[in-house]
């Protein structure tokens, strides 16, 4: 009842001033809208936890007694963070996704190992944990060298030192720009249009080849990434405030 | 309830030294910073290094816990050779304590939770019996109530007795103190110099890096002077005090007393 009383006033809106906001009032152009809005959601989120760990793991391996081991992750960053995320995407898909062997599916087809979405979650993951990497790293210097041997002097291993004192003081430390590199990654999930992954600006993109709205949509989608950002933001400073230590850091403001 | 096996038996008896230190030496890059170190330190004993600045007190006792690696010479805990490029490190520290100048704790973890984090994860001992063990270790240095303090939050004096309490949660053989006190002010400075005593008092062997004198005289069973990473002399405190032989000693005890 509610929705088409709505219905009625976007389709009337569209009518006297020509805001044709087919995504309300229409129901077919919604559904694909708001499925594009659930794939941006999903990409982020999955992108956000896989980056994280990326990063995690890589500054851990950073630290690494092994030189070949801090090399590779060295030149991880390095590829990842010099190249434009574009042709990463690319690279996977159309490079990495030909020369990889098929796979039969249940009904005996030959299909890709790793469809569209799959690639781009690999991808972005990639392109945010490099900078992740290099963001935990920044971390774990400002923590002081005594902190270690402390935990060190009680027996810790490497990975007990890093799990239980280095990282989650890391973490605190570098909070700021992990969350500049995380709002970074939410838009940058836009690129996964390139190859035809059904999110938002691609489903935008039907709507308004087929709705002629291109101005109207264009409005929406700004303003669509603008809440999406702020709602990661206002997680992202919640987090922060509950990592606070009293009399430590941003935490001892007292 | 440990859930570790118990230490491994180096065929040490209580009779022998429990830590024995013979002809150690350290470089960093062309210094030599300890050049020939030997000393033993029987169960039970208190012990003072004192020395000037840069004479190598520090890097002598990092050494006995593996924190800095030796480059000659042999060092023994209870008969574990820490000179060994086996080293079952954890084995060689749940023996040895450590306490830091800037006492180095967890600012992250509460007061209570510095003190339980070692024996539950590294040690893997049960929760509650790990808890009720820190709560006594609290009390004992004088901090019951503070429990859920976090670092930032206590004192100078408050944060070097929980920096105690956590290294005496592992049940260490030995307590290594370098210079606990010289980042403190002179009042919570006796706090501090009280828990230790009474540590010493209690049996505990300890091995500590002083500057302070009155302090040494009054605790140390045996007092080391180093200078320029040698020990130039060495003795019972009312010897070693009132009645220095060697010129060094002299100019360091005339300068500081
Ligand atoms: N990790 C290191 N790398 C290089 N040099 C070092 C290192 N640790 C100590 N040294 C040098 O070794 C010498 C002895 O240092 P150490 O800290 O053992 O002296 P100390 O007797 O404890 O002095 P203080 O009373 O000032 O604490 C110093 O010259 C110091 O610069
Ligand atoms: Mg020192």
């Amino acid at each position: 009842m509610l929705m088409e009383t709505v219905a009625r006033w976007f389709l009337d809106l569209y009518e006297t001033t020509g805001i044709n906001l087919t995504i309300v009032y229409d129901a077919y152009d919604r559904q694909r809208f708001l499925s594009g809005l659930g794939m941006t959601i999903y990409l982020a989120v999955v992108c956000i936890l896989i980056s994280i760990a990326i990063g995690a793991v890589g500054a851990w391996a950073q630290g690494s007694p092994l030189r070949v081991v801090r090399g590779l992750v060295n030149g991880f960053v390095v590829i990842f963070r010099n190249t434009p995320p574009l042709v990463q995407i690319f690279f996977f898909y159309f490079g990495l996704g030909q020369i990889l062997p098929r796979i039969e599916d249940a009904d005996g087809m030959r299909v890709p190992i790793l469809t569209n979405v799959q690639w781009a979650i690999v991808s972005l993951s990639l392109f945010a944990g490099a900078f992740n990497v290099e963001i935990f790293r920044s971390g774990l210097e400002a923590v002081p060298r005594t902190t270690t041997e402390a935990a060190q002097a009680l027996g810790y291993t490497r990975l007990g030192v890093y799990r239980h004192v280095l990282l989650p003081l890391a973490l605190r430390i570098c909070l700021p720009a992990l969350n500049n590199n995380l709002v970074n990654l939410l838009k940058t999930t836009t690129l996964a249009y390139a190859i035809a992954v059904p999110e938002t600006l691609y489903v935008s993109k039907q709507i308004w080849t087929d709705s002629q709205n291109v101005p109207v949509m264009m409005i929406v989608l700004l303003i669509v990434y603008t809440l999406l950002v702020g709602i990661l933001v206002f997680i992202m400073h919640r987090w922060e405030k509950a990592l606070a230590i009293p009399g430590y850091g941003q935490g001892s403001g007292r | 309830m440990a859930a570790l096996s118990p230490p491994e038996d180096f065929g040490w008896t209580p009779d022998q030294p429990l830590i024995r230190l013979v002809d150690v030496r350290k470089s960093f890059g062309a210094i030599e910073v300890l050049k020939g170190v030997s000393l033993d330190v029987a169960k039970g004993e208190a012990i003072c290094i004192i020395g000037p600045s840069g004479s190598g007190k520090s890097t002598l006792i990092r050494c006995i816990n593996a924190l800095v690696p030796i480059d000659s010479g042999t060092i023994r805990v209870e008969g574990q050779e820490v000179n060994d490029p086996d080293l079952d490190k954890l084995a060689l520290r749940r023996k040895v304590g450590m306490v830091f100048q800037q006492y180095n704790l967890f600012p992250h973890r509460t007061a209570l939770d510095n003190i339980m984090m070692a024996p539950l994860h590294v040690l893997k001992q049960d929760r509650r019996e790990v808890e009720a063990r820190a709560r006594a270790l609290m009390a004992k240095v004088r901090l019951a109530g503070k429990e859920k303090a976090y670092p930032g939050e206590l004192s100078g004096g408050q944060q070097q007795r929980v920096a105690i309490a956590r290294a005496l949660a592992m049940r260490p053989d030995v307590m290594l103190f370098d210079e606990v006190t010289a980042a403190l002010d002179p009042e919570t400075v006796k706090e501090v110099l009280l828990t230790i005593r009474e540590l010493a008092e209690e049996g505990m062997t300890c091995i500590l890096v002083t500057h302070e004198m009155g302090f040494a005289r009054e605790v140390a069973d045996h007092i080391y002077f180093t200078d320029a990473g040698v020990i130039v002399e060495h003795g019972p405190p009312a010897s070693f005090f009132d009645d220095p032989r060697d010129p060094r000693t002299q100019a360091f005890l005339g300068q500081i007393l």
